[in-house]
């Protein structure tokens, strides 16, 4: 897996609140049986109409929002569904991080797995962000800072663990499997 | 250690008991894994990951598996007419899944089997789901299993790699949620509008970040298969987990399942399922009430399971909300307006929230010796083929029939519409699932989530009717 330190990206704005994952990859997608090219799946009933063509006025088609990896949501994005593929199509298509106000559970937990990163921030931080889309944002993993280009700052929490391994591009299964020991004592006990 | 003697939840003294390795403020708790369940479309990239990583599955007898996703609802006798119903992709995840289980050596409860059926279902009517157990799935409805005291949550399918490798997860301690159920369910009301409610009351993200346990003096009067109903929908609240201590009907439920103890192992296991309550003086993190004398039957109006009223409101007020207007307009409703008597043009029953016995024949009451309207494709698909044998068993297939519903073979079918079972473009769906989410059960579909009693009656109707209305013949 690739280290992330810091990196440096302009910002794309999709407001809706609950954006829940089966917009991010609808069902019938979830054949694919690999992680590779399902970008092409990202939102695919608002990116495109009836007849397979790319909706122009969705913000993901437009040209601005090509050298964007930074995605601002709106509040609870990644809600229903568990399905990995979510944050599969998210990075597969380009991005990075997601920043918002709050995060579904298990949708976080499967960000962290695949070098996404949730961003928490404030809702002064947020409203600014979604009023100003296109600014460009330094998101430092080891200071756990967020800043924009406009001078705006906020730290942001993120669990230690998820950190250390994304920084250092590390599985989190190897720390695991160093526990055979522990696993084992505890089987013992059953 | 003084922490030992101090009041717990039902929460803490499940996670307590599973920790392997504690939390750091470094390091996540590493928690086992009792019960590992697994279906064909969250796993193939997890058993991917095995085979990259030349790694085994750890304790194959710890593993649930089956098929239910993707499969279809039309009868077939082997895997080889697979693909006389089913659609390329969903049959060859279908495939991967009987490779991978025989590769790895788990038992898959398949086409062949009498034991296959949507995992929330089965899990429990096996005996398998039990008391104090963790147990985990790459599905968001694993809270369901919640219902017998078990600790059971959703999850990605690295996690199931990682617990497919290790029969461990790494795990945060959630906090926690009672949500206290206060008064009886009156006539035509049922637990789904008591979880829908529920979510209505705490929001879809109001239980982010916390285990729900349903408390309250309508809980000893609630069946196991109404809390598993309450349960599967915790996570539509956006709760890790919901759970219900295990009293005497959970254990006169289990009693005698295939995968139950049996002899001194039974009555062991209940003396130990009998401590498992929260501790008099245990702390919440959070607490809400719901009044049950109340409820009335609950349907949505929007596209998440939050946005809910009761059947005779009108559709509330946007006030400006971007998100709650886009809601209103895709679902073609108006603020101001009721949903009774809306025309609408599918009705499904079936998924993990409302397929079992109990919710069948709350359909089969309303349906017995009357029509399903003109205007109405009406789909009843049981949650197992043990669930199917029974209803036959109790002539409820006749009734259904008769009454120009379908009846199908079980699965999730159109609750997610993976399978080919969809509601179509524009169409209008009453459903017993559990998402409202646009294009959800079809591109295009709109979906108005209520329980087997209001799903029938507006089946029968032609429009969302309110079950109340329709006692049974």
């Amino acid at each position: 897996m690739e280290k992330i330190i810091k990196f440096t990206s302009k910002t794309v704005v999709l407001p809706n609140e609950d954006v829940d994952t089966d917009q991010i990859v609808p069902a019938r997608f979830l054949t694919l049986p690999s992680k590779v090219g399902i970008g092409e799946c990202l939102f695919y009933d608002w990116r495109y109409n009836e007849s397979g063509e790319p909706n122009k006025d969705f913000i993901l088609n437009k040209k601005e929002s090509r050298d964007c990896s930074v995605l601002v949501a709106g509040n609870n994005f990644g809600c229903g569904s568990s399905r990995e593929h979510a944050p599969w199509a998210l990075v597969d298509f380009g991005f990075k991080a997601i920043i918002s106000t709050s995060f579904a559970d298990i949708f976080k937990n499967n960000c962290l797995k695949n070098g996404l990163i949730p961003i928490t921030v404030p809702k002064n931080i947020h409203d600014w962000l979604m009023d100003n889309p296109r600014v460009e944002v330094t998101i430092d993993l080891e200071k756990t800072l967020l800043h924009t280009d406009q001078g705006h700052e906020a730290s942001f929490p993120i669990e230690s663990f998820s950190r250390y391994c994304l920084m250092n591009g590390m599985d989190q299964l190897g720390y695991i499997l160093s526990k055979e020991a522990e696993i084992q004592k505890h089987e013992n006990k059953l | 250690m003084l922490l030992n003697n101090s009041p717990k939840t039902l929460f803490e003294k499940i996670w307590d008991q599973h920790v392997v390795v504690p939390e750091t403020e470094n390091t996540p708790a590493i928690l086992y894994i009792d019960l590992h369940l697994i279906h064909e479309v969250t796993t193939p990239q997890a058993f991917t990951q095995l085979r990259e990583n030349n790694l085994s599955v750890r304790s194959p007898n710890k593993v649930l598996a089956t098929m239910d996703h993707s499969t279809p609802t039309v009868p077939i006798k082997t895997i080889n007419d697979l693909d006389l119903v089913a659609e390329p992709g969903p049959a060859e995840q279908i495939r991967d899944m009987i490779k991978n289980c025989q590769d790895f050596g788990i038992e898959l409860y398949g086409f062949d089997s009498e034991r296959r059926g949507i995992v929330h279902v089965i899990g429990p009517e096996l005996g398998a789901t039990q008391p104090g157990r963790t147990m985990v799935c790459g599905d968001s409805h694993t809270s369901t299993h919640g219902a017998f005291g078990a600790l059971a949550f959703g999850i990605g399918t690295t996690e199931v790699a990682h617990v497919l490798a290790t029969q461990c997860l790494l795990q945060r301690k959630p906090k926690t949620l009672a949500v206290n159920l206060n008064g009886q369910l009156n006539d035509g009301v049922s637990a789904k509008d008591i979880i829908l409610k529920t979510i209505g009351t705490i929001g879809v993200d109001g239980g982010t970040g916390h285990v729900i346990e349903y408390r309250g003096s309508t809980v000893p009067s609630l069946s196991l298969e109404q809390r598993m109903t309450i349960c599967n929908m915790s996570i539509e609240g956006g709760a890790r987990a919901g759970m219900f201590a295990p009293d005497e009907l959970t254990f006169e439920y289990l009693q005698g399942r295939p995968m139950s103890p049996n002899g001194d192992d039974w009555h062991k296991a209940v003396d130990q399922w009998k401590q498992l309550v929260s501790d008099e003086g245990s702390v919440f993190d959070k607490e809400v009430d719901i009044d049950v004398d109340s409820l009335k039957p609950m349907v949505t109006f929007g596209t998440n399971p939050g946005m809910v009223m009761p059947i005779d409101s009108v559709v509330p007020d946007h006030h400006g909300n971007q998100s709650f207007k886009q809601a209103l307009d895709y679902m073609r409703v108006e603020s101001g307006k009721p949903l009774l008597e809306k025309s609408i043009d599918v009705v499904f029953i079936g998924s993990c929230t409302n397929s079992r016995l109990s919710d069948l024949q709350d359909a089969a009451q309303i349906l017995d010796g009357r029509k399903v309207a003109e205007n109405v494709r009406a789909i009843v698909v049981p949650g197992s083929q043990a669930v199917k044998a029974e209803a036959e068993a109790l002539g409820l297939d006749k009734i259904i029939l008769n009454s120009g519903a379908e009846w199908r073979e079980s699965g999730c079918s159109m609750c997610l519409g993976m399978n080919g079972d969809t509601v179509g473009n524009g169409q209008l769906a009453v459903s017993t699932s559990n998402r409202n989410f646009e294009g959800r059960q079809g591109k295009g579909s709109r979906t108005i989530l209520a329980s087997p009693k209001t799903a029938a009656a507006s089946a029968i109707s032609g429009f969302i009717q309110d079950p109340r209305l329709y006692k049974s013949n």
